[in-house]
């Protein structure tokens, strides 16, 4: 492991990447383009780069409009304003005519830190996976969601980007390859199965390796694409573990949980815990404190681990 | 420069179109005929003089765009699209029904023809500035068309389209404004006194032009004026009737989504002459 790197610099990286290869690339912000890492590509590429101002509705309806002349836009902004304020866009300007429109939200989760709950978003999972046709990827560090991005630009529709501001360490190798709808097995066992996303991938590793010196192995699988979701993968580990957890940094309403729920009851009900947002708003803090908080710990996925072992 | 013979051809298609309205509309059993009315002269001129488009090839990559914003007048655009021979006139009888590519609201994935899928109101300017920020980058000297409603431009989205349209200077997009004073619970001025449209839209950068909606003359003047303004958008305001052509449909707010039955879809045809 080396330094840490937040998923956003990651997806600021692979723009530049991505602009230099294909010329259809075009990216749009709203007044974010610091924070969301577009400005080294508004740089770069400035007859590519649409700055569309406070304005998230009109961002979204614009690069659909964009797209219907075969143009590959990535638009940008929070997740709290790209997937809520704007959702409506997202629905019918987007979704509805499946337009190849990729929409890559930073600032996910209460990781946003000491801005506070307005533009924490705990929601936006729940929101987009629920309109048809929508890719959702919500990537665990940077070489993960690199990959992602252009696996997204090579996609033809609409894709939702889960990025978040916090460096996160990396724990992915440089020649890891992921594919849109398959999630990645990062540890075997059968005492139960963690499913984790985004910054929870780690802490799964880590609630893991926990498990392990206490003689419980568990099989972790790092779902990187929400949808569509690997559900082969899924049930088959419900088979050979009889007991899943979720991670998600998340509301569990129709998030990662709620998602991995759906398939599990379906084709072979196990008992089930969610370690995720209970339905709160966040508040400001620290990150670390948030994530305490909140039950987002490794700590919390070792217990629910353990609970869930224990309804088997 | 209209020629009187095509000038006579186009209000035969506008006619064309408002019989084609009534008859889907009786046909499907509900949907917007006041709106679509209102806007059947526009879109005659554009669909048959004014826009570069090749029927047979909807997809051509240098023609030019019209979108919808106010999705809710379907018809019209259903009926110009037949019209021109995007699809066979007979398909206009399963408007709004089960299995028909005629939605209720444009669907471009499944009408060809409809440049951008609306129905929820405020966003076809937007997709209308997107349509020609690609144009230009990809060097096309096409232009882009929409019309907008006046009850819509109650939505804040239309506004911050309107600020981008002049801030990326987009020239070869014209915007009309259906400005028929009408929407769903009455007159636009007493449902949130939207007035003057013309002295909002100039306070936000545009070139602003007006016109009697239902003369294809004048509305072929301002889009010849509005072609001579090279520093950004143009905004048309059709002064325009809801309802346009058929008497006891015009200028009542109650036939904005209230299809007409049978018997009245007949005393419609006649009156125009069918």
């Amino acid at each position: 492991m080396g330094d840490k790197i937040a998923t956003r610099d990651a997806y600021g990286k692979a723009l530049l990447r991505l602009g230099a290869e294909n010329p259809d690339v075009v990216v749009l912000d709203a007044d974010l383009s610091k924070s969301t890492k577009t400005a080294g590509f508004a740089k770069e590429y400035p007859d590519r780069f649409f700055q569309m101002g406070i304005a998230e509705a009109d961002m979204i309806s614009t690069a659909a409009g964009l797209a219907t002349a075969g143009k590959i836009p990535f638009a940008s902004t929070f997740a709290v304003f790209a997937a809520g304020r704007a959702y409506d866009q997202v629905r019918n300007s987007v979704g509805y005519p499946h337009l190849n429109v990729k929409i890559a939200a930073t600032h996910a989760g209460i990781t946003v830190g000491e801005d506070g709950a307005s533009h924490q978003m705990i929601e936006d999972i729940t929101l987009m996976r629920a309109i048809p046709g929508m890719v959702v990827l919500s990537p665990a560090d940077a070489v993960e969601t690199e990959q992602l991005v252009y696996a997204a630009a090579r996609y033809q529709g609409p894709v939702y980007i889960r990025l978040g501001r916090e460096p996160l360490n990396v724990i992915f190798p440089t020649d890891y390859q992921p594919e849109i709808g398959k999630a990645v097995t990062l540890r075997e066992g059968d005492a139960a199965t963690v499913c984790a996303t985004g910054v929870m991938t780690e802490k799964a590793l880590i609630a893991a390796e926990q498990l392990a010196q206490a003689g419980i192995q568990i099989k972790v699988l790092n779902i990187h694409t929400i949808k569509p979701l690997d559900e082969a993968a899924i049930i088959a580990a419900a088979r050979a573990t009889g007991a899943i957890v979720t991670a998600e940094e998340h509301n569990f309403m129709g998030g990662l949980s709620g998602a991995v729920a759906e398939v599990v009851v379906r084709n072979a009900p196990v008992p089930m815990e969610f370690v995720a947002v209970q339905d709160r708003f966040g508040q400001s803090g620290k990150p670390a404190v948030l994530m305490e908080e909140y039950g987002l710990t490794a700590e919390a996925i070792v217990n629910a681990v353990k609970k869930v072992i224990d309804r088997k | 420069m209209l020629s009187e013979a095509k000038l006579s051809e186009l209000k035969e298609k506008a006619r064309q179109l408002r019989a084609d309205i009534l008859r889907m509309l009786a046909a499907a059993g509900s949907g917007h005929p006041g709106g679509s009315l209102s806007a059947a002269d526009l879109l005659a001129y554009l669909y048959f003089y004014k826009m570069r488009h090749d029927p047979g090839n909807p997809n051509w990559r240098e023609r030019d765009r019209f979108v919808l914003s106010k999705g809710h007048a379907a018809p019209v655009l259903y009926a110009a699209l037949a019209e021109a021979g995007y699809f066979p006139k007979t398909d206009l009888d399963s408007l709004r029904k089960f299995g028909s590519h005629l939605q209720g609201h444009p669907d471009m994935k499944r009408t060809p023809g409809v440049e951008f899928s609306t129905g929820s109101l405020g966003q076809g300017l937007s997709a209308a500035n997107g349509m020609a920020l690609a144009a230009r980058l990809d060097g096309i000297d096409n232009r882009v068309y929409v019309l907008l409603g006046d009850g819509e431009c109650e939505e804040g989205q239309v506004w911050e389209a309107a600020m981008t349209s002049v801030h990326y200077r987009l020239n070869r997009l014209t915007a009309f404004l259906d400005y028929n004073r009408l929407q769903i619970d009455g007159n636009v001025e007493d449902v949130i006194s939207f007035k003057d449209p013309g002295s909002r839209f100039k306070s936000f950068g545009w070139n602003v032009l007006e016109c009697d909606g239902h003369d294809i003359v004048a509305i072929d003047q301002a889009m010849t004026a509005a072609e001579e303004y090279k520093e950004g958008p143009s905004l048309i305001i059709l002064r325009t009737v809801k309802g346009k052509g058929v008497s006891f449909m015009e200028n009542q707010a109650g036939w904005h989504g209230m299809a007409p039955k049978i018997e009245e879809r007949d005393e419609g045809l006649k009156e125009l002459g069918f």
